[in-house]
């Protein structure tokens, strides 16, 4: 079943066509990964999945519903999630509390509510908090449970970071370079994570990466982008075998 | 034994008969601690023991362990031992070849796995291991796509144990009653130097027999809280965390991660706790680097309080009594930071705790005992169900290891080595009479370490016997003993102690030119380079007393007698050192030639003239004069 579907879409800003009519299918229970090189167009195809960017043509289908009008956050309630390129965590605030903030779609308790604690608003801190642990275990991150992310090494972020995306328990998680500026040990433990989390959990996962040896080793299927256009989308194999691909990254032989 | 209680399953039953809902384990899983009542073991120990059975496990099979520290784990264990066989752990950071041997080796049917990360470990050697029949997983996390048949979870082996159960519900008490206190309750794989590992057997009455005795010079209670974090396929773990949790009924606390062991330590608040030196200096470590980071005022408390730690420590082990004023001062720093600092680390509850593996720098060992930490040093060996000597309490000497524990006798052969004998020395070595012959002979059990008895009883240990060398006279000395002891210092970085069929000991020093630097501007003495600072007159002067600190511990005929500070520090760049950073002893012997004919001349210094290689393969000559420094 196709979960998520990306069609013709065009991204400009100004006078730049950033995207130019890509289209692409990612099926249910996925890794579906977006390469090419710097410039591509790759997180800027992102945006657009997750409601940064507006495109000016084409459309993105969830689960059969056109959600190109809905705004990110909507979109975060239909099951989408993200992370980012450059880490976007709030760094003077814990790690447990940055995961509690990516339950917050799935907090019912009001501003009265929650702010007086005791009764509902606490009952329902239990049920996310015991969620949050969950993740915590899953990513194997309970020793920095209390620290402050921002006291945290880069490696460590960025996978606080995933588990905040996992907090908002997405049915598709899009992951915006999750193994940038990792040495090969954290980039391994990152490629198991992802693994688990697609197997494991059944999540969906949509994910641009640089690393070839990582995309070639997990994903189900490729899309590679090259001056925001779509040059090849296929299983890794096939990408590797493509001529166009290996033009745009290997260079023109005369 | 005389109350029946002779292996470890029956005293899970006592247990669960007399403390019921007293937590026996506590697993930290969420965030939140996590309790397991003795009733609530023993049941869990009964499914995983009749469903062993049920999977044809017999009298005399054994089930290899290998996992973190968690429940599944001791349960394990104790489920083989109710099945009327023996477990035997692997340590978890083995790889393949080391885990497949143990495994074939212990002829194990089963292993209990705890993840992913040790099932492939398994599946990758499975076809060397004719004899598995099951590997057991309590993890299934990334399992999901595994599909070889051999594979099975921890809590399918359970189901299978209570249907058992139902079926004949007079199995698990038959089981038990079979058991007796001369059987082998486990194997403990020592990790050999040379060659494969040897797997010491030990059986019920070994073990308890050295817990008993252990608790009688240092007791626990059955209120007592205990944190387990060293691996449980080494004795000393086993030796509390199973025998003695077992016979005293004491909490044993699992932590959440091995990266979380000093957080969880904190929030449990241990009575009792062992440690390898590493921790302990870590934690001495830590409080000191935090104290220059704090606010000034605690700086200042940290400052008043800490000698005055140090003062009624140095007393206690002089065994002298404590002055009225000083005593009275004590209490008050007590308050102001001795409580609040031991609730910092967890060790606000902490009654007796100990170290043991390798020597601890006397520092630390000070240290702990002036904030009121009674950190005992132990020495044993697996082959002796763990534990020989420990400090008794009031009696604690930072060079020695203790005196026997009671039931046990030590002895020094003539040639110098550490001979013990008691009823915890195992029956044999598994499946390696050669080796037991070597090791056993009379009845003593041969350490393979050096060692001597001090006057008032205690054992000092020096090194491994192949790495003691003698002087001319015969005198027995262990240079790596006394370069340690001399590392101790902060002032020195490297030493060489030299003396191998000479008249007496010298030793050629590397000051640590940081902290040595420090110290000289301190005193206002300028210097430029390390090879002046190393010349400088006062700089003989703090090293010598330095030095005259460690002779003090030595024997007299094995004391240093003159020392040189050398004019450069060793370098592995040199070949000096190995890249571990362990002196390369006859390479260093060779290349200071001159300056060790000196130290066994009448000279009071030696010309140095020689060429150094620089980082960039630059080579320069070198003229200096070194001083030779005499003690007395």
């Amino acid at each position: 079943m196709q979960q998520l579907e990306v069609k013709d879409i065009t991204l400009r800003f100004g006078g730049v066509t950033a995207v130019k009519g890509v289209g692409f299918n990612v099926e249910q229970g996925t890794i579906h990964a977006i390469i090419g090189p710097n410039g591509a167009g790759k997180t800027s195809m992102l945006n657009c999945i997750s409601g940064v960017y507006r495109p000016q043509e084409g459309r993105i289908v969830l689960n059969g519903q056109d959600i190109t009008p809905l705004s990110p956050y909507s979109r975060t309630g239909l099951g989408l999630a993200r992370t980012f390129q450059n880490i976007a965590l709030f760094k003077g605030m814990t790690v447990l509390d940055n995961l509690l903030i990516g339950r917050h779609t799935h907090q019912k308790t009001g501003l009265i509510a929650g702010g007086l604690y005791y009764g509902s608003g606490q009952k329902e801190e239990v049920v996310h908090r015991e969620y949050v642990e969950d993740i915590i275990d899953f990513l194997e991150i309970e020793s920095i449970r209390k620290k402050t992310v921002g006291t945290l090494a880069y490696g460590l972020q960025k996978r606080v970071e995933l588990a905040r995306a996992l907090a908002l328990e997405p049915k598709i998680l899009l992951l915006d370079e999750p193994m940038a500026g990792m040495n090969a040990e954290e980039k391994e433990d990152m490629a198991r994570f992802v693994i688990d989390i697609n197997e494991d959990r059944g999540t969906t996962i949509v994910m641009i990466e640089h690393d070839m040896g990582v995309v070639m080793d997990i994903s189900n299927r490729v899309v590679v982008l090259n001056f925001g256009q779509k040059i090849a989308d296929g299983t890794p194999d096939e990408v590797q075998r493509d001529r166009h691909v290996q033009k745009a990254y290997l260079g023109q032989e005369e | 034994m005389s109350d029946g209680l002779d292996t470890f399953p029956k005293l899970l039953v006592r247990n669960a008969h007399e403390f019921g809902a007293k937590p026996a384990l506590r697993e930290k899983e969420f965030g939140i601690w996590q309790a397991l009542s003795w009733q609530q073991y023993h049941d869990k120990v009964r499914d995983f023991s009749l469903g062993l059975v049920s999977l044809g496990f017999a009298p005399g099979d054994k089930v290899a362990i290998i996992g973190n520290n968690r429940p599944e784990w001791v349960c394990a264990e104790l489920a083989a031992q109710a099945a009327g066989g023996a477990s035997v752990g692997i340590y978890q950071d083995s790889n393949l070849t080391e885990v497949a041997y143990v495994i074939d080796h212990c002829d194990a049917k089963f292993v209990v796995a705890e993840d992913q990360e040790q099932v492939d470990k398994i599946l990758d050697m499975i076809d060397k291991l004719p004899k598995l029949k099951n590997v057991i997983y309590s993890e299934p996390r990334g399992m999901r796509k595994y599909d070889h048949p051999s594979l099975i979870s921890f809590d399918v082996v359970a189901e299978k144990g209570r249907a058992l159960h139902q079926a004949e519900p007079g199995r698990w008490e038959k089981n038990i009653a079979m058991g007796k206190g001369a059987d082998t309750a486990i194997i403990c794989y020592t990790s050999g130097t040379t060659g494969f590992p040897k797997g010491a057997l030990l059986t019920f009455d070994n073990l308890m027999v050295m817990a008993k005795s252990v608790n009688a010079v240092d007791a626990k209670f059955a209120s007592d809280e205990f944190v387990s974090f060293l691996p449980l396929a080494w004795i000393g773990e086993q030796m509390v965390s199973l025998t003695n949790s077992l016979l005293v009924g004491f909490t044993i606390n699992f932590p959440e991660d091995p990266s979380t062991v000093m957080e969880d330590i904190r929030e449990i608040g241990p009575h009792t706790m062992f440690a390898p030196p590493r921790v302990w200096e870590n934690m001495s470590s830590t409080v000191q680097v935090k104290i220059m980071d704090t606010t000034p005022f605690k700086r200042m408390m940290y400052k008043w309080a800490m000698p005055i730690g140090y003062k009624v420590a140095d007393f206690k082990f002089k065994k002298q009594p404590i002055p009225f004023g000083v005593s009275l001062l004590h209490k008050l720093s007590y308050w102001a930071l001795f409580r609040p600092l031991k609730d910092r680390l967890g060790l606000t509850n902490l009654r007796t705790c100990s170290t043991g593996g390798a020597a601890l720098g006397p520092d630390v060992f000070r240290f702990f005992h002036a904030l009121g930490v009674p950190l005992k040093q132990i020495y044993g060996q697996t082959e002796i169900s763990g534990i020989s000597c420990i400090h008794y309490d009031g009696d604690v000497q930072f060079h020695t290891v203790g005196k026997p524990i009671p039931g046990t006798e030590v002895k020094i052969s003539p040639d110098g080595e550490i001979l013990s004998r008691s009823a915890s020395i195992m029956p044999g070595y598994f499946k390696n009479d050669e080796a037991t012959k070597q090791t056993i002979r009379d009845g003593w059990l041969h350490s393979g370490d050096a060692g001597y008895m001090t006057d008032d009883g205690h054992l000092v240990v020096i090194d491994r016997i192949k790495d003691v060398m003698r002087l001319a006279d015969g005198t027995q000395f262990s240079p790596q003993f006394i370069e340690n002891r001399l590392k101790f210092s902060p002032y020195i970085k490297e030493a060489v102690v030299i003396g191998n069929d000479r008249p007496r000991l010298t030793a050629m020093i590397c000051i640590d030119m940081g902290i040595v630097g420090k110290w000289a501007e301190n005193q206002k003495i300028s210097y430029t380079t390390y090879t002046d600072l190393a010349a400088k007159e006062p700089v003989y002067g703090l090293l010598e007393k330095e030095v005259e600190k460690v002779n003090e511990a030595l024997p007299q005929a094995a004391k240093l007698r003159r020392f040189v500070l050398l004019y450069k520090e060793l370098d592995a760049d040199d070949e000096e050192l190995t890249r571990t950073r362990k002196v390369r002893r006859g390479f260093v012997e060779d290349r200071y030639k001159d300056v060790i004919d000196a130290l066994y001349s009448d000279q009071k210094q030696v010309p140095i003239d020689t060429t150094i290689k620089f980082q960039d393969g630059k080579t320069a000559r070198f003229q200096t004069t070194l001083f030779l420094r005499d003690l007395t």
